[in-house]
């Protein structure tokens, strides 16, 4: 475990020490803002046309605002993931600073357990950006916290996932924007798996469906636990990490 | 402290080493020698765990490389070809994250990193970021990184590659001053530098092991015969060189003379005697009483490099890496 915390701090210092996390928190501020802004404005928007045509009708902020914000930033993730991982491995391949790493007296699994914890924290930094924003309803409105808190769980679980699969993926390359482009794509088409439950009933449609990342979040957007949906991001995140560590090893007997 | 029986790498078309097997008892400093490509990465990297053996054993410290790679891990330091250096961490903090990952914490930790800080030479840069240093200051950092936790083995690939003369030589300085402490293996396609630093010799080519001795038994096994260079001078107009060249061939003992180089009123030969026969005091007096004088005679000891190549069977090194240069 103390190992782990040593590369994990490793990991972090470099992503602080250099632009990268900064430009990340800058950027995903910006895009949030602006998203949540419009959210707001479309809230405001209805609630006085549903007041001007007589008929008012109850208008839930969880439901309004906080649900598709959050959904929102699943899309976003696609973006953000890829680069936060895409350095991962495949910087210290190319540097061969991956040689010291290797030749020290520590696991496979420490240093790549350490590199993801690295890389979810630096997501939970940029992750609780949001909360700046959705603090405002609480000041102006009494949304419910519990819900959004699910919510929350339920994005972090999902990027926890991506993450797993781009730090995998960092391992099978030198170059960082092979690793963050194959990374991207791989995230999207598994967000867009769920397409096909559209048209399609068939068993490989409704596998298709269940592995799309996208399907299991909708629970935790309603406010629901479902342990099902949980376990398929905890399976996600651990297979991932397995395969990471293949890798690494098929990358000894390879090179 | 490190035995390697029978190590083989095997790729998928190549087989980069070839049932090589040697033994480096404690505190030696063993030059791994050969040309580029030729294994010597390859063996280095199997006895740091780095890349397993497809056969054969390594241990070092009485630990195998592919049974208990962290007991061995703990016990090497490790210079790769280029050093392991994260260029956003300034010096001290990555000697620290060095230290750490080896199992150094607290107190221990931090007299380490003073104590290797001293020792490598790199105080002054201790708090500078490790991308904005010169090579040779890079190369004194992944040194001052290999030995951090106090290993019994160093295990150094091409340590002064890339470095200029004065780097070069302060680094040698260096690792033979760690060789009381250490047992070091270090691997070079400098000849000089295994001349000068190392007790044991190990020649690999083409993935196999050629040679294992010490540097004088290597030199004594390959020179078949001795040959000494003459410089002769005579007077200006009547200097013949090559009536020089017939005088010389007929002395006793002598099986070989060439012309090296001629210039207007001197000249200088190579003799070759036969093996066992002594020729320079004959050459000498031969010499003096044609009427020439002799200027200079020195023996033209085989140098390792010459080993090297009859060993190898290989090219003779480029311009950039012949040892002339390195000793300028």
């Amino acid at each position: 475990m103390r190992n782990v915390w040593i590369i994990c701090r490793k990991e972090l210092g470099s992503y602080f020490a250099s632009p990268v996390a900064y430009i990340l928190l800058i950027m995903f501020g910006l895009i949030f803002g602006y998203f949540f802004w419009n959210a707001l404005g479309e809230f405001v928007f209805e609630s006085i046309q549903s007041q001007m045509s007589g008929q008012s009708f109850p208008m839930n902020v969880n439901e309004w605002i906080i649900r598709p914000l959050l959904s929102n930033i699943s899309v976003i993730n696609l973006f953000f993931i890829p680069l936060i991982t895409m350095r991962l491995f495949a910087e210290e391949k190319r540097t061969g600073t991956i040689e010291l790493l290797a030749t020290s007296p520590v696991r496979d699994g420490e240093i790549i357990l350490g590199k993801w914890l690295a890389a979810l924290i630096l997501y939970a930094c940029i992750y609780s950006f949001t909360a700046v924003n959705f603090a405002f309803l609480f000041h102006y409105g009494h949304p419910d916290l519990k819900p959004l808190l699910v919510a929350y769980l339920g994005v972090f679980l999902q990027a926890g996932a991506l993450l797993a699969i781009g730090t995998f993926i960092s391992t099978l390359t030198k170059n960082q924007i092979i690793a963050g482009a194959v990374s991207f794509g791989v995230c999207l088409l598994l967000y867009v798996f769920a397409w096909v439950s559209g048209y399609e009933t068939a068993a490989w449609a409704r596998v298709m469906a269940y592995m799309s990342i996208s399907t299991h979040a909708d629970s935790f957007y309603k406010g629901v636990i479902n342990s099902k949906d949980a376990v398929f991001y905890l399976t996600v995140i651990f297979l991932g990490l397995f395969f990471t560590a293949r890798s690494m090893e098929s990358l000894r007997w390879r090179s | 402290m490190i035995k390697v029986t029978q190590l083989t790498k095997r790729y998928a078309r190549t087989t980069a080493v070839d049932q090589i097997s040697f033994e480096v008892a404690k505190g030696q400093i063993v030059g791994f020698l050969g040309p580029n490509g030729a294994g010597k990465t390859t063996t280095m990297r199997m006895l740091t765990c780095f890349l397993p053996p497809s056969s054969g054993t390594a241990t070092v410290a009485g630990f195998d490389v592919l049974d208990r790679p962290l007991e061995v891990k703990k016990r090497i330091g490790y210079l790769p070809e280029t050093p392991p250096i994260y260029p956003e961490m300034a010096t001290s903090e990555y000697l620290q994250f060095v230290g750490k990952l080896k199992g150094l914490s607290g107190a221990d930790l931090a007299k380490r990193v003073d104590y290797v800080c001293g020792r490598c030479a790199i105080a002054d840069v201790k708090s500078k970021l490790l991308g904005k240093l010169s090579k040779g200051y890079r190369q004194r950092v992944g040194l001052a990184q290999a030995i951090i936790h106090n290993p019994d083995v160093l295990i150094l690939d091409e340590p002064t590659a890339g470095l200029d003369p004065k780097q070069i030589n302060e680094t040698r300085d260096l690792i033979k001053d760690l060789a009381g402490e250490h047992t070091i293996i270090l691997s070079t396609h400098i000849l000089p530098e295994v001349e000068q630093t190392c007790e044991l010799v190990l020649i690999i080519n083409k993935g196999k092991l050629v040679a294992t001795d010490s540097v004088r038994n290597l030199q004594a096994r390959a020179r078949g015969a001795e040959s000494v260079l003459v410089e002769i001078a005579g007077r200006a107009g009547s200097f013949e060189p090559s009536l020089v060249l017939q005088k010389l061939e007929q002395l006793p003992g002598v099986s070989r003379v060439l012309c090296k180089e001629q210039m207007d009123a001197r000249a200088i030969f190579e003799v070759e005697s036969k093996k066992e026969s002594f020729v320079r005091g004959d050459l000498a007096r031969a010499i003096v009483e044609s009427g020439w004088d002799l200027n200079e005679l020195r023996p033209a000891a085989m140098s390792l490099e010459e080993v090297f190549l009859q060993l190898t069977g290989s090219e003779a090194p480029t311009p950039e890496e012949s040892p002339v240069e390195v000793q300028a």
